[in-house]
């Protein structure tokens, strides 16, 4: 008995420090895996991140050549209170707005007509779904087209708006939003065909026989247990309608954008690092774009966890 | 409460028919059994009672009412399924309180009778919780209890026992049984598991291929199964099915079988030996032209030097009380004899000679084309 304790006693430090040898080289190795993906995200997303904040601290003369010099944190308050910020950030929060719940709910709308299991519902489901590979160029000019004052489908329907939609102020923004929604569809119809998929058949079916209608069954037993993939979804799209900037690029282009109040905050801020040359300006813009996106990402996970039901 | 009845009631998906022509009449209280393996059409039978399945011929009735182009919802009808299929969103009370709401039933009156339901399956302090927090047996009560809550005309029960333990499954059989006795309600129970259609069903239908085969009370189905495939379905193990043919007794004095009325009689040969056959039977196997299948359950045979019938044990299976010697014939079919644990066991690859219990009742013979019973016995 004394001998096993004592071989015990004196086996424990060496097996400890066997154990930590043991972890230190698995650790190596993990970090040694590591390397490739952190070379990429490093290169890409860290130090542009990291950079992005320095830049902040900068203010770049408005006459070509000269360096930048250091401002610490004063230009912040003049950016942020520009016209030309809180403009965009208003046409932004529309945008978002006009946007997120068009395109989740038609999404929804599409994914739950596309769940009954009819003959060549699967062809449906490819056309639905179709818009996610499209990109937002080829987008935009489809759209473009059927806009057209002249050879659009606007005119064909003997609808001739003065100026045309994409010079409006009123249109501009709303039109860029339809090209948005219709990208974004493919993405949320596929979201919520899967959330669908999850939703038990006998679930619906005991509903049906406790006496639930249709619509019953689907605001009552469908759309809450949906709602993880529904707040998947609000999170999702809502990051992609901050992001969008393709479509007014293209249709409308930086000299008109802000006079049809189509300025989308990203949009503001590739000018201004590109057109204006005006890296510090777009860096705190940038920033601000980083914290909304943040802010509401946790924003609607707290508050809409709580509504949530997750199951199990 | 009602009758429910199904009146040449078939359903095909595609070119396969999960039902062929049932025509099965439920009496209004009755519990009633659908019994039979996976794929045989009993769920979808049920599924067509609740509305969920159209039939594709023929009608069903609940009550004087033809049901074929009703809703389920307006069926009133109520079902437990095997995954209980709770609302995971909302509490117990909820859950319970569904199928109330969906009525129209004012708030007052829903909480007496969510109340009433949930006392009589003893889930009082459970109310406030979500079907998450449950175990699998307090689930199954509360589908039960959403089921019972709003007194619907008939039950429909698809295996909701198979996802309990067997413990809890066996206290839950009865509590299902106390219940739809003090409830009075028609009820059809589908279920696979022959032990729960025995302890349960006050009659049972087995059902193969969509095919109702015999619908009997539990008793009569053990005792005079109407073909084969009941025969060797029911009973654990099932009934030792020996083909063979019919012969003229030669009164060679090997009447060892069941043998009291076998004078003047004929015999039953199979590869295994022969025996003697009661009268009544002989007549009626004496009519048919082909084969017949002697049927004899494993608790009718023993082990006995002085047998009639000799095979070779293959497998001797000790199961606590009883054991099972699964012996096999000489033309190669098999035959288990059920004898309890204390009786001698013979070795593996030992020749046996078995004996059949003298009861005339423990002879059952088929016709080998068409597999139906011979006699009326």
């Amino acid at each position: 008995m004394t001998i096993t304790t004592d071989a015990r006693r004196a086996g424990r430090p060496a097996h400890a420090a066997g154990l930590r040898a043991r972890h230190r080289r698995e650790a190596g190795l993990a970090y040694l895996l590591l390397v490739p993906a952190l070379a990429v995200f490093g290169v890409f997303t860290f130090y542009p991140f990291f950079r992005n904040f320095k830049l902040m601290l900068y203010e770049t003369p408005p006459v070509p050549g000269l360096p930048a010099h250091y401002v610490g944190l004063h230009q912040i308050g003049p950016v942020l209170s520009s016209t030309q910020f809180t403009q965009s950030l208003l046409t932004t929060l529309v945008f978002v707005v006009l946007v997120v719940p068009t395109s989740l709910v038609l999404g929804l709308a599409l994914a739950v007509a596309a769940h009954r299991k009819l003959k060549g519902m699967a062809v449906y489901r490819m056309i639905f779904s179709s818009t996610v590979v499209s990109s937002v160029a080829v987008a935009s000019v489809v759209f473009g087209t059927l806009l057209n004052p002249v050879v659009g489908l606007l005119p064909w329907l003997g609808i001739n708006p003065t100026p045309p939609a994409l010079e409006s102020t009123t249109w501009a923004l709303p039109a860029v939003a339809v090209i948005t929604i219709w990208q974004f569809l493919g993405l949320s119809f596929i979201i919520m065909s899967a959330g669908l998929q999850s939703v038990p058949d006998e679930l619906l079916e005991a509903a049906q026989i406790d006496g639930a209608g249709t619509w019953t069954r689907f605001w009552r037993v469908t759309v809450p247990l949906l709602s993880p993939t529904i707040f998947f979804a609000v999170i999702v799209s809502t990051i992609y309608a901050f992001q969008s900037f393709g479509a007014v690029d293209i249709l409308i282009g930086y000299q008109n954008a802000a006079q049809v109040h189509a300025n989308v905050l990203i949009y503001e801020i590739v000018n201004t690092l590109q057109v204006q040359n005006n890296p510090g300006a777009a860096a705190i813009m940038a920033t601000v774009l980083f914290l909304i996106t943040l802010g509401l990402t946790v924003l609607q996970m707290r508050f809409l966890e709580r509504r949530v039901h997750y199951g199990g | 409460m009602a009758q429910v009845s199904f009146e040449g009631v078939t359903k095909r998906f595609g070119d396969t028919v999960a039902v062929d022509a049932l025509t099965l009449t439920i009496p209004d209280g009755e519990l009633l059994v659908l019994l039979g393996s996976s794929g045989c059409g009993k769920t979808t039978a049920l599924r067509l009672v609740a509305g969920f399945e159209e039939a594709t011929e023929g009608r069903i009735s609940i009550g004087a009412r033809v049901v074929n182009d009703i809703d389920p919802k307006d069926r009133d009808v109520a079902m437990v399924c095997q995954s209980y299929a709770l609302y995971p969103h909302l509490s117990v009370a909820r859950n319970i309180e569904f199928p109330l709401r969906q009525r129209g039933m004012a708030k007052d009156q829903r909480a007496v009778k969510v109340k009433e339901a949930a006392a009589t399956l003893g889930l009082d302090s459970l109310l406030e919780r979500k079907p998450a927090q449950l175990s699998g047996g307090q689930r199954q009560r509360v589908a039960l209890a959403r089921a019972i809550v709003r007194e619907p005309q008939v039950f429909l029960m698809d295996e909701p026992l198979s996802n309990l333990d067997a413990a809890l499954r066996i206290q839950t059989r009865a509590d299902i049984v106390a219940l739809q006795d003090r409830l009075g309600t028609t009820t059809l129970y589908v279920t696979h598991d022959q032990v729960e259609a025995m302890t349960m069903g006050d009659r049972i239908a087995v059902m193969s291929h969509g095919v109702l085969q015999q619908v009997a009370a539990p008793e009569d189905l053990y005792a005079r199964p109407a073909n084969t495939f009941v025969a060797g379905f029911l009973g654990s193990p099932g009934m030792n099915l020996l083909p063979g043919h019919v012969t003229q007794d030669t009164g060679d004095g090997l009447a060892d079988g069941p043998a009291d009325g076998a004078g003047g009689g004929g015999r039953v040969e199979v590869s295994a030996g022969s025996l003697p056959l009661p009268p009544g039977l002989h007549r009626a196997a004496h009519a048919t032209t082909g084969g017949v299948v002697l049927g004899l359950r494993p608790e009718a045979l023993r082990i006995d030097a002085s047998g009639p019938l000799r095979a070779i044990v293959t497998i001797v299976e000790l199961l606590g009380a009883e054991t099972h010697v699964i012996c096999q014939s000489p033309d190669g079919s098999q035959m288990i004899v059920r004898q309890t644990a204390q009786a001698a066991r013979p070795s593996p690859h030992e020749q046996v000679r078995i004996a059949v219990d003298p009861d005339p009742a423990s002879l059952h013979l088929f016709d080998a084309t068409t597999t139906e019973r011979l006699g009326a016995g």
